[in-house]
Formats: structure tokens, C-alpha cells, sequence
């Protein structure tokens, strides 16, 4: 069959380099997309004969995104090792840094990255459609949204002493309680934070009657769900079990121990991404196909467990018949999941456990010292993106000898590429690239999020280079902006 | 003792005759650069860290092991020894993995301090990125070779202070290593009485204590010191 393929090279404003490739069918309709991810950084070679205590700080270096969330999955990989189970003040520590990690991340992502897009249009010129053309628009909402960043910045640097790659949590525990004056300066900025998330749901939310047609395009497809939930089903992000619904929002399988992983996730390879694209097992590949990240986790709990993100949730399953499948809707989702997290951040800052003293000491009981007991240990939490898991193999001495971590980005790239093969299918009308079905891929496959361990380009011009190739691969269209 | 009068940085200086620059200039609050050096332990002159110029001398001669004449005429710092200290440093990074964002000892760290003090961004030199082993078989301590800059402290306290002489240098050139007994897994190292003065002194993140995450290797040198002092003055016997 005669089949044509468009390249869209590098995506912008997403955090990595990638490639994307769109394969038509000899009839000029999309047929495929690939969402090429040919960045790899070998972490878990070169975590090999490394002590476990090195763990976290080596990989919270696997991504200058979202350095929290593998420091927390490997430092629980730690716990699991040592099998110890860890002081109470320090799990809640965690916690409470999880949720500034997601603040922070989801604040990156809606305001500085999808913003632009959602509140200036898609058809907007690429050289205005920027976070700084978003600024002179709506000053008001930027300005909120990055004192919105800061904040959560604030937390983690308050319990991690350091912005970017704190290695604060440790195999056992953390090293550091949160100071009396660092509790007090994040409790005054609560109310402004969740002023900010309201106000943005609310700018949402009134847009969404305007793009209801273009969400239905938008990697709208069923899927699997899976995340963490709580005991209760309770949204969760650091600590309970695994649960998977299905696209209507039927729980298929529920209280699976997140460290037994294998049993229930496999893992396909693919020679055109480095990537590994992870599927649920009973299912096979490419069936077995799930998203993981906000829209899942709010797909799968049971409830938010906050009363303000509580009614925001049930408000937000109005959009999809038992679960919400539109990938637009991750944004959404995102912008509940910062209202979660404000909301559990300040349940935290009250919590007696945080301010618990051992009977002779200062400081809280922050970390269980202890040696290898165990050969092996997995950590799973939520990261901002989705399900992160690590899985360590230690010999006696505790050498690391063997590393597996399976991270949001891989388990949603099946996802990504349904989103893509979906908008494009609506958008490409001829062999030719328009700025329309540009913006708009990229703009799907922002709503992923997807961290590839670059940097992100929050502002300035999108530079793309799209390559349309026909069957034979000769190029039919070329364009290259920015 | 009879002292010597010399000049160091254009400097009238007094030592006693059996003093080195190194000890001269410290003495007179000047301050050369050194890393193999460790007070309490013999000199070994090792890392060269410590070259300095006297006049009427052809060659630069390190500090820490030259005795002080009369009449010396020193100079400490010029830009011909800023560029080879710098040298000496780029190589010990070149020559083994050190990765300071990861290092148990990052900020508490001799090599780090001196590449900042020598104002080194860059390294000039290929990495070889050797894949060194590391030992954590002993119940408390640790050894990163990848972080060893093989200054030998660790066998001169081991074997002068604590004098049990687990520590010692096995092979050549590039291939030389610190070992423990002979090249058993340090856990196994029946010599080893785990006193712990390794740990004290060596500069870099190569020794450590076991569970040690990043940045949390800080060490008391003052103590190998103190040891050293009091066991001289013979101040432990009333
Ligand atoms: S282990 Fe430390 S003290 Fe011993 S030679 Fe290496 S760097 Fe020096
Ligand atoms: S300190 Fe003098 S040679 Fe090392």
C-alpha cells in the first residue's frame, strides 16, 4: 500500500526532543503516528554498581522536570530494601513535598506551556501564541500562575534545602524536618495558592463550552486507566495500591500491590523509540494499552478526599459518560489535581505528626537506619505525569545490580500516539502541513505532558520542522518555522 | 634547633631548621595549596600540589617535603604554578569519576575546594571513565575507587596512627589502587580494627560511612590531630 509520512521535528515547549512522524495511507488519510522519543540517557546502566544510599540522589538526576518525584519512588525502593517501615513524620514529609512537586509541575505545565494555546486560540500566530504574548493578554492570570509555581517551589525548598535535585528523602526516611518558620511562611501563602487554581478553573471552565468540538478530536479514545488510589479509593499519590478501570469508568482490577507489578504490566519494545511502552498483561499489546497521569487518577478514585477538589471532580465526570476519555480533558484534570494538592498541603501543615518529638531530641524521628534486608525493592508514587515505578536489585552489601523504572512518559506513549493519529486525521486534508494541524498536534501532545529529560522552551518561538514524505519517502511537503 | 631566616612571597620569614616551606609558609599565614599532605601523618609528596619557585633552583620543588635553608628565596603562587596546580587538578578528574552532584562528600570536599579555588570550570583533558568497583562489604565504611585520588592518606594514618596497616597502594601507573589487606574485600580485612581514621582523612568522597547519601560525608580531621598531638605530649600518661 501506498503510504505517505509527515515528520514534525522537534517538538516545542514539551520537555525532550522528539520527533514526530505522521503516516498516511495512499489515499491521504493519516493511517498512523509516531511520537519518537530518540533521547536516551541510560540511567539504569549507569546506576549499576552504585550503593542503594546513592539511589535517590542519582536518580532524582534523571529529570531536571520532576527530580521529586524519582527521589521519592527510589527512596520508598530504598524502604522496601531496608524493609523497614519508615518514622511517621517522614512519610508525611514526603507526602507533603509530593504535592508541591505536582503543584509546581501542573502550575509549569497549564499556565506556562498549554496556556498560550488554550486561552489565545490555536490559530493564533505561533510568534504570538507564547507565554509572553499570554502576559500582555492576561497579566493577572500569568502573574498568578507563576507566583502559583513558585509556591510549591517554596515547599520543596523549605524541606529539601535546594530547588532542583533535593536529595532529601533517603532510603529509611528524610534527612530534615520542616522548620516552625518555613510551616508559618507556607501556611500564609495557602489562601493566595488557592485563590489562583479557582480562578483558573474557573477561567477553564467557561472556555470548555468553546472548544467541546475540537476536545472531541483531541485523543479522544477509550482506554485503560491506572494509578495509585488510597485505602478507601481516595485519590492518591504516594502510598496505597494500584487500581485499572476501564473507558466507562468500570474498575477491572483493584488492590493490586504496586510491588508486584510485573505481574500485571509488561513491557513491549518498539525500534523506533527508546522508549518502552509498557501494557497491562491480561489484556496483551497493543491492547493492554493505558493512561496514567490526572486524567486517569481522577478517573479511577473512588473521591478527591478534599471537599473543594471533591466537588470540582464530580462536576468534571459530567464531560464523559463513566469515565472521561478526551485527552484534552488531562488539563482539566490537572488543574483539579493543584486544587488536591493546596488543599492537602494545608491538611498536612496541621497535622501533629509533622511536629512529633522523639522523647529526648528536637527534631522529630525522621529516618529508620537499618541494612539490606531484602535483595530487591520496588518504589511506585504519582508523579505529576503519572505512575512512577522503580525496582531495584542489591546484592548483600547493598551494590545496586540491576535497575528498572518504568516512568509516565513511556506508559502514556501508545496514548500520545492514538492522540496524534486522531488530531491529524481530523486536520490533514492534503499533503500539505498547515499551521492549524501543527499547532494542534503539539498542542495534544502537550496535554500529556510528557517529560523527556530536556529543558523546557516556555516562551519564544515554536521551532518545528514537518517533513511530509510519501510512500517511496520522497517529500511532498517541507516546513520548518522558528 | 637553629632557625633559618628565609623569604616567601617577598617575605622575611623565620623557621627552625627542620621545618618544610609548606610548614614555614603556614606558619607565617601563607597558603599553598595541598592535597596529599595531612598534618599528624609523614609526607609523601605525592600530588604536587604544593610546587612552589626558589630562586636559583632549575626545577619547582613541592613545598611539603622540602626543608627550609637559609637564605631561601620562595614564591608561592605565579602564574607558571596557578597553570600547573590547574593541570594536576583537571587530570585527578580526568582520571576517575568524579561527579560532585552525586558525591556523598559534595561540598565537603578537598579536590572540589581546590578546583573552585583554581577557578576550574572545565576540563581540558578526555575523561577516561574508568568503571572502578566500589566495596561496601565492611559493616560501616565504604570505598568509592571512582572518587580515589590515591593520596595515600588513608594507608599513612592507617598504618602511622592507628597502626594496623589494613591500607596499602597495589599496581602501576594508571591501574594503581588503594587496597585493603591483600586485596580482600575490605569487610573481610581481618587487619582492620574499623577505627575509622580513613574515614577522617581522606579528602575527597573515595572513603565514606555506609549509608551516607549525597552531600552528607563530613569529616573531623581535627581528630587525627588531636590523636597525634596527645599521643606526642604523651598526655594520655599521668
Ligand atoms: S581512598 Fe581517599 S585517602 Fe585513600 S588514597 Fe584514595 S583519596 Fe586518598
Ligand atoms: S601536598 Fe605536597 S606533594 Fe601533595
Amino acid at each position: 500500500m501506498m503510504t505517505q509520512t509527515i515528520v514534525i521535528d522537534p517538538v516545542t515547549r514539551v520537555e525532550g526532543h522528539a520527533k514526530i512522524t505522521i503516516h498516511l495511507d495512499d489515499s491521504g488519510q493519516v493511517k498512523d503516528a509516531r511520537f519518537h522519543v530518540t533521547e536516551f540517557r541510560g540511567f539504569e546502566r549507569f546506576c549499576e554498581g552504585r550503593p542503594l544510599w546513592e539511589m535517590p540522589g542519582l536518580t532524582s538526576r534523571i529529570c531536571g522536570i520532576c527530580p521529586v518525584s524519582h527521589l521519592l519512588a527510589s527512596a520508598k525502593a530504598g524502604d522496601a530494601i531496608l524493609a523497614v517501615g519508615i518514622p511517621p513524620a517522614a512519610e508525611k514529609l514526603r507526602r507533603l513535598m509530593n504535592l508541591a512537586q505536582m503543584l509546581q509541575s501542573h502550575a509549569l505545565s497549564f499556565f506556562h506551556l498549554s496556556a498560550p494555546d488554550l486561552l489565545l486560540g490555536m490559530e493564533s500566530d505561533p510568534a504570538k501564541r507564547n507565554i509572553f504574548a499570554l502576559i500582555a493578554a492576561e497579566p493577572e492570570l500569568v502573574r498568578s500562575g507563576i507566583r502559583l509555581r513558585q509556591f510549591g517551589q517554596e515547599i520543596i525548598e523549605q524541606l529539601g534545602g535546594k530547588k532542583i535535585h533535593p536529595s532529601w528523602a533517603v532510603p529509611g526516611g528524610v534527612r530534615s524536618a520542616l522548620s516552625g518558620a518555613g510551616r508559618d511562611s507556607i501556611l500564609a501563602r495557602i489562601p493566595e495558592a488557592q485563590a489562583t487554581v479557582l480562578h483558573a478553573l474557573d477561567r477553564f471552565k467557561r472556555l470548555l463550552s468553546h472548544v467541546k468540538g475540537e476536545a472531541q478530536v483531541f485523543g479522544n479514545f477509550t482506554s485503560l486507566f491506572l494509578g495509585l488510589v488510597g485505602a478507601n479509593g481516595n485519590w492518591e499519590h504516594y502510598g496505597g495500591h494500584i487500581r485499572i478501570a476501564d473507558g466507562a469508568g468500570n474498575i477491572i482490577a483493584d488492590h493490586l500491590d504496586p510491588s508486584q507489578y510485573r505481574e500485571f504490566i509488561g513491557e513491549a519494545v518498539e525500534p523506533w523509540s527508546y522508549l518502552k511502552f509498557p501494557y497491562y498483561r491480561p489484556l496483551g499489546y497493543p491492547d493492554g494499552m493505558y493512561r496514567v497521569g490526572p486524567l486517569a487518577r481522577l478517573n479511577i478514585c473512588t473521591r478527591m478526599g478534599t471537599p473543594l477538589a471533591g466537588s470540582e471532580l464530580r462536576e468534571f465526570r459530567e464531560q464523559g459518560n463513566g469515565a472521561v476519555n478526551s485527552s484534552f480533558y488531562y488539563h482539566y484534570a490537572r488543574l483539579i489535581e493543584m486544587l488536591a494538592s493546596v488543599e492537602g498541603i494545608e491538611r498536612l501543615l496541621d497535622d501533629p505528626d509533622l511536629r512529633s518529638r522523639s522523647e529526648s531530641e528536637e527534631e522529630p524521628l525522621l529516618r529508620a537506619h537499618a541494612g539490606i534486608n531484602q535483595l530487591s525493592g520496588v518504589g511506585v508514587s504519582e508523579a505529576p505525569r503519572g505512575t512512577l515505578f522503580h525496582e531495584y536489585h542489591v546484592d548483600e552489601n547493598g551494590l545496586v545490580k540491576s535497575v528498572n523504572l518504568i516512568i509516565a512518559t513511556g506508559q502514556n506513549n501508545l496514548a500520545m500516539n492514538r492522540t496524534i493519529a486522531q488530531i491529524a486525521r481530523h486536520y490533514v486534508r492534503s499533503p500539505r502541513i498547515t499551521e492549524g494541524m501543527l499547532n494542534r498536534v503539539e498542542a495534544g501532545i502537550r496535554a500529556f505532558d510528557p517529560c523527556l529529560s530536556c529543558s523546557t522552551h516556555a516562551g519564544g518561538m515554536m521551532s518545528l520542522h514537518v517533513i511530509l514524505l510519501d510512500s517511496a519517502g520522497r517529500v511532498l511537503d517541507e516546513r520548518r518555522r522558528g | 634547633m637553629a632557625a633559618k631566616t628565609l623569604t616567601i612571597d617577598g617575605r622575611l620569614v623565620s623557621a627552625q631548621s627542620e621545618q618544610t616551606v609548606l610548614d614555614a609558609a603556614r606558619e607565617a599565614g601563607i597558603s599553598i595549596p595541598t592535597l596529599c599532605h595531612l598534618e599528624g601523618v609523614s609526607e609523601v609528596g605525592a600530588c604536587r600540589m604544593c610546587l612552589v619557585e626558589i630562586t636559583g633552583c632549575p626545577k619547582l620543588e613541592p613545598a611539603c617535603v622540602t626543608r627550609v635553608v637559609e637564605g631561601m628565596d620562595v614564591r608561592t603562587g605565579s602564574d607558571r604554578l596557578h597553570e600547573y596546580r590547574r593541570m594536576i587538578v583537571e587530570l585527578l578528574f580526568a582520571e576517575r569519576n568524579h561527579v560532585c552532584a552525586v558525591c556523598v562528600a559534595n561540598n565537603h570536599c578537598e579536590l572540589q575546594d581546590l578546583a573552585a579555588d583554581l577557578g576550574i570550570d572545565h576540563v581540558r583533558y578526555d575523561y577516561l571513565f574508568p568503571l572502578l568497583p566500589v566495596d561496601i562489604s565492611h559493616e560501616r565504611f565504604g570505598i568509592d575507587h571512582n572518587r580515589c585520588v590515591l593520596c595515600t592518606r588513608c594507608v599513612r594514618v592507617c598504618d602511622e596512627i592507628e597502626g594496623a596497616h589494613t591500607w596499602d597502594v597495589a599496581g602501576r601507573g594508571g591501574n594503581a589502587r588503594v587496597i585493603t589487606d591483600l586485596n580482600q574485600p575490605w569487610g573481610t580485612a581481618q587487619s582492620c580494627t574499623s577505627c575509622g581514621k580513613c574515614v577522617q582523612a581522606c579528602p575527597t568522597g573515595a572513603i565514606f560511612r555506609q549509608g551516607s547519601t549525597v552531600g552528607e560525608m563530613e569529616r573531623d580531621r581535627s581528630q587525627l590531630e588531636f590523636i597525634v598531638t596527645a599521643r606526642k605530649k604523651k598526655q594520655w600518661i599521668v
